[in-house]
């Protein structure tokens, strides 16, 4: 198989601030112990009261520039996958391009498919500049989820933005992206109706019919296209809206756990729903070897899941150092919100 | 008034069952039935179908109509009857009376409930129609808080004990485990009911019946018709049913139901039988207080004792008497309207001796026993080989 695309450059942003089960636990009556241990998780990121999708979309896209050490304006394609885009009609797309300097001569445009818009970008990189339609593309994953108060959603819906930089140069290739498969059908497990301040979700049905279903037929759907099996990866990303999901999936899959460990971060970031499955990679190309395999598979509700066989080459190790702010930096720079200053931060206080 | 036999069973495998709708349901289950009975469906003259609440579950009413066209039978008269979860229960006793009483020849009676297509609010609300709205769910009472006040008042009056309690849900689910049509195929222990979440103190969620999706069905004749057309006809030797006030605290018990103890003594007389003659009997568990009630207020156990009988095992199967076979709805799951019929398809396949894995030895005469609500409703059949 030719391959005709890459990945040039990556960067990650999360936002300071975090809250614990603990305190959203205590707030509604709930058992935090039980919550923890049924969701997989320690605590969830939150936006300052000044970021939004487009502010946490420019700095991931930052460091994804800086890695890859091009000049913005080369960038023909900037596409934003987001369920949180401050305006509804208005791209967020042209706010990142015209941040980063990559204005005027370019296609932008933002998606919207759940948790999985982001992956969505990225295949649409990669058909533009492997058709030579554009020399670079920005594919970006940017959310500041909401949640209902007191719904289960609250513990887990996070903020983050992770950034790809596709490019078509393969002497320029941190990654190699060898192929992409999809497999989508209507499934509604999980939406917002235009002028809904909060999501509204399935319960139980958001598991086997919609994410197993999807992550499982997308992920064996590669496998079956390209002729792998899962002894050919190092690595497995899967989208993760709580940290059980994963390893769930993983088990299902055959999948040692210790494959998926590592690019598992929402445990200590919050599901950061379109970059969730893209900061779980941002995280294993910071630790991947050269020639070591990489398996995602994003999954989005309504439904759908992207999964993508990628490969580190040489230029990895040394171009991650290129950046000051690793993913680890963000994980670990932390301030704890109590849930008064939560409530604040989310805007979920009425003061008029 | 004629003998009336059953001569047709079959059931949906109970669960949360995404892939399929309301009416796919009653296919699967009126299907199985209508091939365990060898007919080919022309000889069957009419139908009743129990389900409790089509209409909030899943926007469906004139169910009865939708129901007998997708199981292929129109034109014959399709009659959807409502009691709470007691649907099924009064559903058969309908299609009894009808060939009892000779108007029918032979009639198919199923139960159908379609739970998962809305979220857990909105089953909580549709529940809650079986209670009295104005007295009791519009204030904030739904039905596991409804069985607490019962649980709390049977622990006060009687020193009945949480783990007695837990020992029910343990019990059928180790039942279920060898139910291939039950929703909960997995035993679990008293800690795992003690730990888990507390919906309504002192009722934990392993307390309570699940939300489930499920159908079953059953086929009737005459008995003297059904013994030349079947080996193995299950004869109906009672159908009682009995009301109480809808409302808790109308009642003058909080520790017993009426309706059962008055449902259950009628069939007893019709039978000519007492509780001891009972080989297997399901009862109505939609939460772990709900059976010690049952076995007490039937008469298995005196009043008060059903926690401790149940904790000392003697309503496992090779016991004294064994309750709920079947996993109960605790571990077969309950889709409300087809409970009713589910227990029927159970006893019938104990007394055919067709229960693997969980046959009580030598099964000669079955109880089935459904409530509507929380003790509005009580139907109650026994069953014997014919």
């Amino acid at each position: 198989m030719t391959i005709a695309s890459g990945i040039v450059g990556y960067g990650a942003y999360i936002p300071r601030f975090r809250i614990k089960p603990d305190d959203i636990a205590h707030v509604w009556g709930e058992e935090a112990a039980r919550i923890k241990s049924g969701l997989g998780l320690e605590e969830k990121s939150v936006p300052d009261l000044d970021e939004d999708a487009a502010t946490m979309s420019v700095e991931a896209s930052k460091n994804a520039i800086l890695m890859a050490g091009i000049e913005p304006e080369r960038i023909g394609g900037v596409f934003v996958g987001s369920e949180s885009h401050p305006y509804a009609v208005k791209p967020t797309a042209t706010i990142l391009a015209e941040a980063v300097g990559a204005t005027p001569e370019l296609m932008a445009a933002d998606l919207e498919f759940a948790c999985k818009a982001g992956t969505a970008a990225m295949q649409i990189g990669m058909g533009l500049v492997s058709s030579n339609m554009a020399e670079y593309v920005l594919a970006v994953g940017s959310d500041t989820s909401q949640g209902r108060p007191g719904d289960a959603l609250e513990y887990s819906a996070g903020a983050g933005a992770a950034a790809m930089l596709i490019g078509r140069q393969k002497d320029k290739f941190l990654v190699k992206l060898e192929g992409t498969y999809s497999f989508t059908t209507d499934t509604p497990d999980f939406w917002r109706r235009q002028h809904a301040d909060f999501p509204s979700h399935g319960g139980r049905f958001t598991g086997a019919p919609a994410y197993f279903r999807h992550v499982m037929g997308a992920t064996q759907g590669i496998f079956e296209k390209y002729g792998h099996t899962a002894a050919d990866f190092d690595y497995f990303v899967f989208h993760q809206p709580n940290g059980k999901f994963p390893l769930e999936a993983a088990k299902k899959l055959g999948i040692d756990p210790k494959k998926v460990l590592p690019g598992l971060m929402t445990p200590r970031i919050g599901n950061t729903y379109s970059a969730a499955s893209m900061i779980g990679l941002c995280a294993v190309l910071d630790a991947a070897k050269p020639g070591q395999k990489i398996l995602l598979t994003s999954f989005g509700s309504g439904a759908g899941s992207d999964s993508f066989i990628m490969e580190a080459t040489d230029l990895l190790p040394l171009a991650r150092k290129k950046i000051a702010h690793q993913l680890s930096w963000y994980v670990n720079r932390k301030t704890y919100l109590d849930y008064g200053l939560y409530v604040k931060h989310r805007r979920k206080l009425k003061s008029q | 008034m004629r003998k009336v036999a059953i001569v047709g069973v079959g059931m949906s495998k109970f669960g949360e069952d995404w892939g399929r709708g309301f009416r796919d349901l009653i296919i699967d289950a009126g299907r199985r039935a209508l091939e365990d009975s060898n007919l080919q469906g022309a000889e069957i003259d009419a139908m009743y179908c129990g389900t409790m609440a089509p209409g909030p579950l899943i926007g469906q009413e004139h169910a009865g109509a939708l129901l007998v066209d997708w199981m292929g039978l129109n034109p014959i008269p399709s009659t959807r009857v409502e009691a709470a979860c007691a649907s099924g229960g009064v559903a058969l006793r309908q299609g009894f009376l009808a060939i009892a009483s000779g108007f029918h020849d032979c009639v198919v009676v199923g139960g159908v409930e379609k739970m998962t297509d809305v979220p857990g609010p909105d089953v909580v609300s549709a529940l809650g129609g079986a209670g009295d709205q104005e007295w009791e769910l519009f204030p904030g009472a739904t039905f596991p808080a409804i069985y607490a006040l019962m649980a709390r008042r049977h622990m006060k009056d009687y020193g009945t004990t949480r783990e007695q309690m837990a020992s029910v849900s343990v019990k059928n689910h180790k039942n279920a485990a060898h139910n291939k049509y039950a929703q909960f195929q997995k035993e679990i222990t008293l800690e795992t009911v003690l730990n888990s979440k507390m919906v309504a103190s002192p009722l934990t969620v392993f307390d309570c019946s699940p939300v489930t999706d499920g159908a079953a069905a059953l086929v009737l004749m005459p008995l003297e018709k059904a013994k030349k057309h079947c080996e193995q006809p299950i004869e109906i030797l009672a159908s009682t049913q009995a009301s109480d006030t809808l409302a808790l605290h109308n009642r003058k018990s909080l520790t017993e139901l009426n309706a059962t103890k008055v449902a259950s003594k009628k069939a007893f007389e019709v039978a000519g039988i007492k509780p001891k003659d009972i080989d297997v009997a399901e009862v109505h568990d939609c939460f772990s207080i709900a059976e010690i009630l049952a076995i007490e207020d039937i008469g298995f156990f005196k009043k008060g004792e059903g926690g401790k009988a149940t904790e000392d095992g003697l309503t496992q199967i090779g016991s004294q008497i064994p309750i709920n076979t079947s996993g109960g709805l605790k571990g077969c799951g309950h889709p409300v309207g087809a409970t009713g019929i589910k227990q029927a398809v159970e006893i019938s396949w104990q007394l055919r001796g067709q229960a693997n894995g969980r046959q009580v030895k030598d099964a000669q005469i079955g109880l089935t026993h459904n409530v509507g609500g929380s003790g509005a409703t009580c139907v109650t059949h026994i069953l014997k080989k014919a």
